[in-house]
């Protein structure tokens, strides 16, 4: 761990939330992909 | 075969299955590689600290936020234009993404600006001219859920996304014809004078790649799921007919 002196604090939670939002963007869009490719496949099987 | 082939549903769900994984793969080692290096590997800078290793998430993500609204804006005039409804729903797939990389700059901006500026915030072109563009992305979002036709919704939306505009390249701009503001010139520039210094320099190209990629796969995959959805419409639409 890189010393960071008196702003460890701003760099740490920089890093954290952005890394925290990507990593949301990234689960929020391949949750939805799963769920309408479930989706599709269901309704074409019925229909 | 024209370019415009590829915006075709069927042939798009096709090129873009075996690409989006790879996309994935190297966005994410792109920003593995980009963020440990920046984070361990860079020294202070001799004013900043250890401040500027944010570098590495704001000036990225700063890129990305108006780059994906021209992105959109290139999307909405090709439908504007030429009716392709592939085009359409990757505008629509970008504007999320937008919100989280804005957000981003904007948190990221903040928490940077109190201990170099001595304050989280100031009403100076750029930061104000950026808050309007993360507002104008929480307006396209609301504009494409609150019509049910997503001609009508996309036809709209393109014309906000015209409008908005102006304050994605007033946020890249502003600072060269204000000088009021806080905010200073670009981060990258050709001019060797101007730029980042080479050991923040290459971390941060190796961090804006794997942004741009991110972006990449994450408008690819978001597409195709707009596509399903539309096509689970329409089958539903037949279903009702019958």
């Amino acid at each position: 761990m890189p010393d960071l002196g008196s702003y460890a604090i701003e760099v740490l939670s920089a890093y954290a939330v952005s890394i925290a939002l990507l990593a949301g963007i990234v689960w929020l869009s391949w949750r939805r992909y799963a769920k309408v490719r479930a989706a599709l496949e269901q309704a074409e099987k019925n229909g | 075969m024209s370019m415009w082939e590829y915006a075709n549903p069927k042939r798009f769900m096709g090129w873009t299955r075996p690409v989006l994984p790879w996309t994935f793969a190297l966005a994410g080692a792109c920003l593995v590689v980009g963020l440990i290096w920046g984070f361990f590997f860079t020294p202070d800078d001799f004013r900043q600290g250890s401040t500027v290793k944010i570098i590495y998430l704001h000036v990225p993500a700063a890129l990305m936020a108006i780059n994906a609204w021209i992105m959109m804006l290139v999307a909405s005039l090709i439908w504007v234009v030429r009716r392709h409804h592939v085009s359409a729903l990757a505008a629509r797939a970008a504007a999320p993404i937008g919100v989280v990389f804005t957000l981003i700059a904007l948190f990221t901006g903040g928490i940077w600006g109190q201990p170099m500026w001595g304050t989280y915030w100031a009403w100076d072109p750029r930061l104000t001219s950026f808050l309007i563009l993360f507002l104008f992305y929480l307006g396209y979002i609301a504009l494409w859920e609150a019509i049910e036709d997503p001609d009508t919704a996309a036809d709209l939306t393109a014309v906000l996304c015209m409008v908005g505009s102006v304050f994605a390249i007033l946020s890249r701009y502003a600072v060269l014809f204000w000088n009021q503001g806080l905010h200073q010139g670009a981060s990258l520039s050709l001019d060797k004078e101007e730029n980042v210094a080479d050991v923040f320099w290459l971390p941060l190209l190796v961090c804006i790649a794997g942004f741009v990629l991110l972006f990449i796969a994450l408008v690819l995959m978001r597409t195709r799921t707009e596509i399903r959805a539309r096509r689970i419409r329409a089958l539903e639409a037949r279903a009702r007919r019958a």
